[in-house]
This record gives structure tokens, sequence and C-alpha cells, in this order.
């Protein structure tokens, strides 16, 4: 009886929490209907919070974004900006879970990968409006804004971005008697160099490939792109991948896997497995984008002079990667101006901010990576260029060719759903990997009607 | 009785029960914190989960009401059935194996002479570990080429294995992780039981010439027959939210082989942003373990 009680009081309780949790989602303030109400003054005091400020663990770096800070601040004095730091800089853990709980930046920090996903939900700003703030905008590559903007609208500005191509162990290319100077141009050549280099011995890996936690389907993009095929017919409606293109990157895979024994025993690899083993100089060549080799780098005990990245094989297309800035739906166009003033200054100028390379080679940090292509051969890209040459600390000819290959190769988007289309195609990659039965034609008919599916579900 | 009592502190005058609370007062404020802790923490949680998953929410605007359709989108993935086999075959083997062997160590334990204690801190070792850290020491264990398992068969002119690269011995591979990372917590909950048994019985069924295995069968499992069926149900309701293992381990493959429930509660609500699909999930699956907990509360009200 007393326990009955006790269990109504608990439940009316609950019942009252979710009531007031319920209650407590107000209706989203949009940037248009705050600026409807009372638009202050020009200049009034502003202050925005932004994510992604390097962590305490990367002394270095945060001291230069802290003098980015204070030196924006004496520039626009009534902009106040508030730094958070945070490592990985976004989680799909506490992305919507700080949405949910009102706790997200003002200026919020996104993989490419998460972009449409979030466009979709409705959870970042229209910025269009408010873009002759950030001037440079005008000049960053169509395809690269691209993939911030639905219709003609924009949600966001990117930070760094690049195509993905191959990243080879330099010093394993020497040791396998391969010459590290001509990377492999063609799968057959790629198929060959790994041959070579699984046979240094035990434990080496000529070619490593992902096929688990939906980044065997991200990889498979990547590839089918390289050979000029697609993942959904342009309309998005349907799955394009059973095709010829699509073909090819499987049947590649299961001849290194099972004819060749170049990709080793064991599978199921996802994005840390693969840095760990590039890192332990034992993998020779993975698709990647020279993002890899920082990674490699600061966080896997790579050295980047044993590195290189070249072109992705065969490739007229690639797959974009990198980061960016959207805003919270939430936020004010006058914080969206001040936001956008701060992304100019720190992110798309010349010389400054993230470009300093000056500041970055004095501070040691290495220079010379081509991770940031936002400009093409506009004139700020030029100049960027020029610059990272010119103050670079890494042996840049290491990543010459994937530069020059830049030059010409197209960058494509990921396709709608990408993670829901990713997880099916892992079922693909994963069999091709660890099946030496498995059939080609039916796993690619099998993900074929399962994506087709998932479209039509809209 | 209860409801005499009831009736009896009906009748009290205020001054009583004043007394009777301020009596009470330390126990209530005790109380107080662990119903705060279950009400934020797991039961709060558990009605939010049952609204989402009737809502599309996007956390920015107002949550929209679409009845069973997360329900249906659900139900339409080709890894809906995938996920549920796999969830019903861990558990099935997690009792097997997770079950049977902490109860056999049990035995064994509750039998040795010597060097009891130190066996015991052995066994509960593997428990000490933070779960992640087990985890990735049985990645390392099961790798095809260097990995310990595949090493040691060799030994035996065995093998190697694939372990949890093979759609075959993906799950059995998860399974044993589990089983060795929660060996410890079963064993010493059935030594517990079984050092309650009276050395009377078993000296009674020796002098009727009752073997090993029959004082195992007609004295011990009888005697300790409560905590097996209570452990039993305990097991199938924490087995089922399998989770971490095929996360950390396998990402859900190869092919589909160890996606299970909660990993695809995962999915949905982490990878896929789809909060009401994974809320869905989430309430099919508690649905099933509330069915199991309410046997196990009648089955301990019942014996206790």
């Amino acid at each position: 009886m007393q326990s009955r009680k006790i269990a109504t009081v608990l439940a009316a309780a609950g019942l009252v929490l979710a009531a007031a949790a319920c209650g407590s989602e107000e209706p989203a303030a949009t940037p248009t209907a705050a600026a409807g109400s009372s638009a202050p003054a020009a200049n009034a005091p502003v202050t925005i919070s932004v994510g992604c400020q390097p962590p305490k663990t990367n002394p270095k770096e945060r001291a230069q974004w802290d003098a980015d800070v204070t030196a924006f601040q004496a520039q626009y004095p009534y902009i106040t900006i508030e730094s958070k730091d945070a490592f990985p800089c976004i989680v799909p853990e506490t992305f919507q879970a700080k949405l949910a709980g009102g706790e997200m930046e003002d200026l919020f920090y996104v993989y490419y990968t998460d972009v449409r996903k979030i466009i979709q939900a409705g959870q970042a700003a229209d910025i269009s409006p408010y873009l002759s703030e950030a001037p440079k905008v005008g000049e960053l590559r169509q395809d690269v804004m691209s993939i911030f903007k639905d219709g003609e609208k924009v949600y966001g500005i990117p930070r760094t971005n690049y195509g993905t191509g191959l990243v080879y162990n330099r010093k394993l290319f020497t040791q396998a008697g391969l010459n590290p100077d001509a990377p492999p141009k063609t799968w057959a050549e790629v198929q060959d160099a790994a041959k070579k280099i699984s046979a240094l011995g035990a434990g080496y890996v000529g070619y490593g490939e992902y096929s688990a936690g939906n980044t065997g389907g991200w990889h498979f993009t990547s590839s089918i792109y390289g050979r000029g095929g697609d993942v959904v017919s342009p309309d998005g409606k349907t799955a394009a991948f059973n095709s010829p293109q699509g073909k090819a990157v499987l049947e590649n895979l299961k001849t290194m896997r099972w004819t060749d024994n170049s990709m080793g025993t064991k599978q199921l690899h996802r994005w840390e497995d693969l840095m760990r083993m590039m890192g332990g100089g034992k993998l020779g060549m993975m698709i990647g984008a020279p993002d890899v080799v920082q990674a490699v780098n600061n966080d896997f005990k790579g050295k980047f002079e044993d590195y290189g990245v070249t072109a992705l094989p065969e490739s007229t297309a690639s797959l974009s990667g990198g980061d960016g800035y959207m805003f919270n739906a939430k936020a004010t166009p006058e914080q969206i101006k001040a936001g956008l003033l701060w992304l100019d200054f720190r992110f798309l100028t010349p010389g400054q901010g993230q470009f300093n390379y000056e500041r970055s080679a004095r501070d040691g940090i290495p220079v010379g990576l081509p991770t940031t292509d936002l400009y093409g051969t506009a004139a700020p890209g030029t100049e960027i260029n020029a610059q990272r040459e010119q103050f670079a600390n890494v042996p840049v000819a290491h990543f010459a060719p994937y530069v020059e290959a830049a030059k010409t190769v197209q960058f494509k988007l990921e396709p709608p759903k990408a993670q829901e289309i990713y997880a099916i195609l892992d079922t693909a990659m994963s069999a091709v990997l660890t099946r030496q039965d498995a059939n080609v034609d039916e796993l690619l008919a099998d993900a074929e009607s399962k994506v087709n599916k998932l479209l039509a579900a809209g | 009785m209860s409801t005499m009592t009831v009736k009896g502190s009906r009748r009290r005058s205020p001054g009583a029960t004043r007394r009777s609370v301020s009596r009470n007062l330390t126990a209530y404020g005790f109380l107080s914190g662990a119903l705060i802790c279950f009400a934020f923490f797991s039961w709060y949680p558990m009605i939010r989960e049952f609204i989402l998953s009737f809502q599309k929410t996007n956390f920015i605007d107002p949550p929209e009401w679409v009845g069973f359709e997360n329900f249906e989108t659900v139900f339409d993935d080709s890894a809906f059935a995938s996920a549920w086999l796999n969830t019903a075959t861990f558990t099935l083997l997690a009792l097997v194996f997770g079950y049977v062997v902490p109860f056999v160590f049990a035995l064994v334990l509750n039998e040795l002479r010597h060097a009891r204690a130190y066996l015991r801190l052995v066994v509960y070792l593997p428990v000490m570990l933070p779960p992640a850290v087990a985890v990735l020491l049985f990645k390392w264990f099961y790798d095809p080429g260097a990995g310990l398992f595949n090493q040691a068969l060799d030994v035996f002119g065995l093998g190697p294995l694939a372990w949890l690269d093979s759609t075959d011995t993906a799950l059995l591979s998860l399974v044993i992780v589990s089983t060795w990372m929660n060996l410890g917590t079963g064993t010493l909950i059935y030594l517990a039981a079984l050092q309650s048994i009276p050395s009377e019985l078993y000296e009674a069924a020796e002098l009727d010439g009752a073997g090993l295995f029959k004082r195992v069968w007609h004295v011990t499992i009888p005697q300790t027959k409560l905590i097996l069926l209570v452990m039993l149900l305990l097991q199938i309701v924490a087995t089922m939210q399998v989770f971490i293992e095929p996360f950390l381990l396998t990402g859900g493959g190869p092919e589909n082989g160890t996606v299970t429930v909660a990993y695809l509660m995962y999915q949905y609500a982490f990878s896929f942003g789809n909060w009401g699909g994974g809320g869905a999930l989430g309430l099919m699956l508690m649905l099933v373990l509330i069915v199991f907990s309410a046997v196990y509360l009648r089955v301990s009200r019942d014996r206790t």
C-alpha cells in the first residue's frame, strides 16, 4: 500500500519533470524574428561563444588563438568572443546533447560529413543575408561553398578543405624497392606496390582499408568517386553504386585481400586503426588526405618526413573532406554578423590567423601540408600557397603530386543520408574483406535495394 | 497486519506524526538523495525517451508528434531483424557461457583448500579493469595474425581462426569477452551462496554415498536455486543491453553480424541524428526487459 503510494508520487513527479522539460522547449527565435522586434544600434555590444579553441594540451596553437582573439577584439571593441575549448572539437555524442541542453555555441564547429544532416534538421541559421560581413566568402571555391548551401541559402563557412588522395609511407616504399618520388598512378600500380610492401615480412600491410563503424561506406564513396562513379543518382532518389565502377572498387579490394594477400589478415578497421598502423610504420598505403599525415604525426607517433600524399589513382573526382563553422539557429543577426567578422579575420584572410604561416613556423608548428584549399586558383589561394611554401618546415615535395592533381580534380559532396548509406555499404566492404567467397554482384544488388528503400522513405 | 498499522497511523495525533517524522528525519534525508538521483538520472530519462520515441525533434524547434512513424522507420531498417537476432543469440550464448562458467568456478573455489584467497583475487581482477580497457585488450588477443589466441592455437597445431573477422565466430568472440569481464562478479556471488549451505547437508550426503556430482545435483543446486534464478534473470537483463563489445571491437560487422539492438540505437541517435528512431528502439528493448524484470521481482518477492 505504502509502496504503491510512493510509486504514485514518483510517477507524478516524473511526469511533472517531463512536462517541465517539454514546456521549456521554447519556440526557436529565428534571426528574422529577433531582428524585427527592435533593431539594436549599429556596433552595439555583442558577445558570441565560439567553439573549437585549441585545447590546453596544444599550448602553441591555443596561444595563437588567444592572441588572435585579443587582436580581433581590439579591432572590433564592441564584440566579445567567448572561446570554448574541447578536443575533439565535435563528437556525435555531445553535439545533439549540447543542442538539447541549450549549450551549443553561437558559432559551432562541424565536419563536412555532418553539414547536410544539420541543415536538413534545421539546426543551423541561414546566414545568407549577412555574408557581406565576410567579403572573402565571394572568392571561396564554389564547390567548397556548396557544402554549406541548400539552394541559395548559406548555412556555414569552411575552415579547411581537401579532397581524398592516396597517403603512402615513403620509408616502406624505399625498403620495398619502390621509388617514393614516383607514387602509384593507377590501381594496378597500387596493387603491385602493395604486394611488394607486404612481402617485407610478417605484420607489414601493403594497403589498408576501412570496413566498420560506417567508415567502410565512407571510403567506398571516396573510391567510387575517384573512379568516376556515383553513390546516388543526380536527383538523389535512387542508388547509383551498383555500376561497373562500384564493382571495380569491391573486386579490386577482394583481389588484394585474398589473391595478393597484401591487405593483412586483420580487418574491420576504423579510423584510428589505420592511423595507428600508419604511425607504427607497418602500413604502406591508404586512401586519405593530407590531414591523415597531420594526425599520424601529431597523435600516432609518425614523422612528417616519412609520408607522402598523391592523387587518388586514375581519379578525376574526389570526395570532399574538411571542416568549418555554422551558426546556432537561435543566434541573433548581430551575433551572426560578429561571427562572420571573426571567421573572416581568423580563417579566411591570407597571412592572418590560421594562414599566418610565418608565426606558425616561428612557433615550431608544422607548415607546408596542403591541408587547406579554400580558394583554388583565386588570388587569396595563390597568396596562401606562396606563403605556405615560403615558410614551410616540412618537406613540401612529398605532397607535390597531390597539390598538382588537386588543381584539376573535381570535389564532390557526400550523398544524402550519408551515414545511413555508409552503414549499408559497410556490409559490402566488410564482406569482401572478411569472406573469400563473397559475391560482389550479390552484395551490390543487396545494398542497392536497401539504399533505394532508404531513399524512397524520404 | 500492515493494513492495521496504516489505519493505526492514520489515527495518530498531529504531534505524534511530527515526532515520527523528526525521529526518521535522517532516514528521509538519506532516502531523498537516492530518490533525487534516480529521478534525474533514471526515471526522467526514461520518461523523456518514451516521449521522444513518438516525436520528431531537432532540439531547436518544438518537437513534432509523429505517432508510430519512428517505429515504422526502424521496422523497415534492414538491420532491425539482424539486431534482434544477434541480441537474442548473444543473450543465449552469454547464458551458456557467462552463466555456467562462473558457477563452475565458484564450485571449484569452494572446494579448494589452498590458495583460495589468491585465486579469488585472480578471478575478480578482470572486473577491476575499466570495460573499455578489457575490451581493447581482447582486440589484440583476437588479431588473426599476431594475436595471442591464434598463437596459442598454433602451439597445438590448430587454427588460425578469424575470430572477429568472420560472421561464424564474431558473435561468439564477443560473448567470450563479456564472460571474461563479468566472471569475477558472478563467481563471488555464487561463492557466497555456496558458503551459506550448511556443511551437515554435504556430510549427510557423503554418508549416503553421494559422489561429487550427486552432491552438487542434490545439495548445491537445490540450496542455491533462488540465487541461480535471480542471477539468470539479471544476466538476461544485462546481456540484452550489450553495446560496448560491438561498439569497440567490431563496429557491428562483419556484414551486420554483431549489430545489436543497443548498438543500432546508438547508430540512430548519434550517427544518423534520428533520435526518434533511437528512442523507438530503446522503448522496444525496455519493454522486453520489463518483462524479465517483472519476473525477477516476482521471483525475489516470492522466495524471500
